[in-house]
């Protein structure tokens, strides 16, 4: 299998503190890939060094063979790689819908001139948009919310709509950031059925998640950090019964 | 399938907005059409005008501070580049003023580009400093160089001539900035349901997460910047003909803030509201003139209850959401309502693949 997404010996320092330190990973084609890891253990800052947020102090990050180490977060997201937010960010004064569009941004490639005399074709692509994002917002079960400001949705809400922003950018890899963190047993369940069916379609998903249960149940490799290093990597079965794992993340109590 | 029914049903509820909204539109353009007809008084018609220049600035500002939400302090200075250049031009080289819009628009967005890209990429309390800086620095160019006029500014500013109608009455130049306001409402109405819109709404709400949506953050606030510059620029080309003579004083940091005022009062991003807004402000204090010195305090005592009343404005973006939807529901119409799922039993997701 070819790796989508690599990172090569990647360090990253907050003056320092070593955050994270020569990580190296590979999240295959077509891979369920979960980050576990105790709290403080570099998971976030992980994804922050892939996506364009943080600037990694050493190592190469690499998407579909190319280097993208180091490029600015926009870019980023329009290479294909979508990420959602551990502590959730929407537009709260947009409509859950707008939100939805946002993440279509650079599906919408009107110029200025079709923009203010609202051309026909201008109007056919938004039209398009439009159903994209409720078939996004259908796909996560939240069409019905479409017209509410996504800052009056309830927190679970707010996560599925996170999810169906990114969705709409026909992305290559999802990263999660803890996605079903803080949400009842229930949406717990609907969260991990829409993250299984991004899987199905065939996006490459990297989800970080302390559920262990929700791990074991949906990825197809885990990777556990502790301490900004990789301590181990594998099938989900292997790394719980790995003794490194279990002394550093599952036998200690988490907050 | 569930899909088409709620995209359908988005729709018919979106058709029935536009339906009523249109009639108060329409309502409203006829009722600011008539008002010279109502009145001769040309105070009356000169405060009128005032309020519908103020309403094209705020209508500028608002796609800089309303939709990307960056603090300009100084939205004058676009204003005065307009109103010089045509002023320039018009008396000295015998432009046309229409003609005149062009270079005045150019060198605005020349100046924001300057001015803009090296400060947009810093956070929005630089860039307030920075951009009332800017306006003072317009200021007092205007003031100092010869070509201006100095402090006195430029008089004997010729009629503006549209074909061989000449527009030399203030019902006349009433009715140009009538239009004008129309014209840039309904610009700023495409923008904002574009993605130049959506894109500059990202930004004011949470700029980290709009460059995960691969929004480009700085070619964008910067957009909306050069926006706000050309259509405060051609807002000054317009008003140089209407006055006949401009000075510097006309230019400053209070007509900034006036601005700034009125985009803040009646709701930032809100199309009606700035409009709203900019009457009230140049309304207000004429409306209140027997009071004399003290109306200006009892406007900003007014300013600081409403700010704290209602801190987004008098009528912010969704003030009149769903107002269609009420209006058919009460003619008896079924209307899906948007908001019923809210709070009610989770959605189940289908199982079969979309
Ligand atoms: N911007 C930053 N500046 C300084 N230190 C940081 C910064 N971001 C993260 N860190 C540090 O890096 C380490 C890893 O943090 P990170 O948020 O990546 O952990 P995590 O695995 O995501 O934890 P959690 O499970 O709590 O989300 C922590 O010690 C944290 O304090
Ligand atoms: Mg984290």
């Amino acid at each position: 299998m070819t790796a989508v997404l690599q990172t090569d010996h990647l360090s990253l320092q907050f003056g320092g503190v070593n955050a994270l330190s020569d990580l190296s990973i590979e999240v295959d084609e077509g891979a369920l890939h979960a980050i576990i890891g105790p709290n403080g253990a570099g998971k976030t800052s992980f994804f922050n060094c892939l996506t364009g947020y943080y600037k990694p102090t050493g190592g190469a990050v690499r998407f579909q063979g190319n280097e993208v180490t180091g490029l600015d977060a926009a870019k980023v997201a329009a290479l294909g790689i979508r990420r959602t937010f551990q502590n959730i960010r929407v537009f709260p004064k947009m409509s859950v819908l707008e939100n939805v569009l946002a993440g279509g941004h650079l599906r919408a490639t009107s110029n200025l001139l079709s923009i203010t005399v609202a051309s026909r074709g201008f109007r056919r692509r938004e039209r398009l948009l439009h159903e994209e994002a409720m078939a996004s917002l259908e796909f996560v079960g939240l069409a019905d919310q479409w017209n509410n400001l996504a800052g009056d949705l309830p927190y679970g809400m707010r996560k599925r709509m996170e999810l169906a922003r990114v969705l709409i950018a026909n992305p290559v890899v999802v990263l999660l950031d803890e996605p079903a963190a803080g949400v009842s047993s229930v949406e717990r369940e609907e969260l991990s059925r829409v993250i299984r069916r991004i899987h199905d379609q065939g996006t490459c998903v990297v989800m970080i998640e302390h559920d262990v249960d929700l791990v074991m149940e949906i990825a197809t490799d885990v990777t556990v950090l502790d301490n900004g290093r990789i301590i181990a990597s594998g099938l989900p079965q292997d790394v719980r019964t790995n003794p490194d794992v279990i002394r550093a993340y599952m036998g200690r109590k988490r907050k | 399938m569930a899909t088409e029914t709620a995209v359908r049903s988005g729709r018919t509820r979106v058709d029935g907005f536009r339906v009523t909204r249109a009639g108060l539109v329409i309502a409203l353009v006829v009722a600011a059409a008539l008002v010279p007809q109502m009145t001769q008084n040309q105070y009356y018609l000169g405060v009128a005008f005032q309020a519908e220049m103020l309403m094209c600035l705020a209508l500028g500002l608002n796609i800089v501070v309303g939709y990307a939400g960056m603090l300009d302090l100084g939205f004058a200075a676009f204003f005065a580049i307009g109103a010089y250049t045509t002023g320039i031009l018009s008396t000295k080289e015998h432009w046309s003023i229409l003609a005149s819009i062009g270079p005045g628009v150019l060198i605005a967005v020349i100046c924001a580009l300057i001015i803009g890209f090296p400060t947009l990429r810093l956070r929005s309390d630089y860039l307030a400093v920075v951009t009332l800086g800017f306006g003072e620095i317009i200021q007092t160019i205007a003031i100092n160089l010869n070509q201006t006029g100095g402090p006195t500014g430029i008089y004997a500013i010729p009629a503006l001539t549209i074909g061989s109608v000449v527009v030399a009455s203030n019902t006349g130049y009433y009715y140009v900035f009538l239009v004008l306001v129309i014209i840039f409402a309904l610009f700023s109405t495409r923008l904002r349901g574009s993605r130049l819109g959506r894109a500059w709404l990202c930004i004011r709400e949470d700029e980290d997460a709009a460059k995960a949506m691969g929004i480009n953050t700085n070619h964008y606030k910067l957009y909306a910047y050069m926006f706000g510059a050309v259509l405060g620029s051609i807002t000054g080309s317009l008003y140089a003909p209407a006055l006949t003579a401009i000075s510097p004083a006309s230019f400053g940091f209070s007509e900034s803030l006036l601005i700034v005022m009125a985009v803040a009062i009646g709701g930032l991003g809100s199309i009606w509201g700035v409009m709203f807004g900019a009457a009230v402000v140049e309304i207000f204090p004429e409306v209140f003139r027997s009071f004399a010195q003290a109306r200006l305090l009892v406007f900003g005592v007014l300013l600081v209850i409403l700010m704290v009343v209602r801190p987004r404005g008098l009528f912010p973006e969704r003030a009149f959401q769903g107002l269609g939807t009420r209006i058919r529901a009460r003619l008896g119409h079924a209307v899906p309502s948007p908001r019923s799922g809210t709070g009610g039993p989770l959605v189940s997701l289908p199982t079969e693949e979309p």
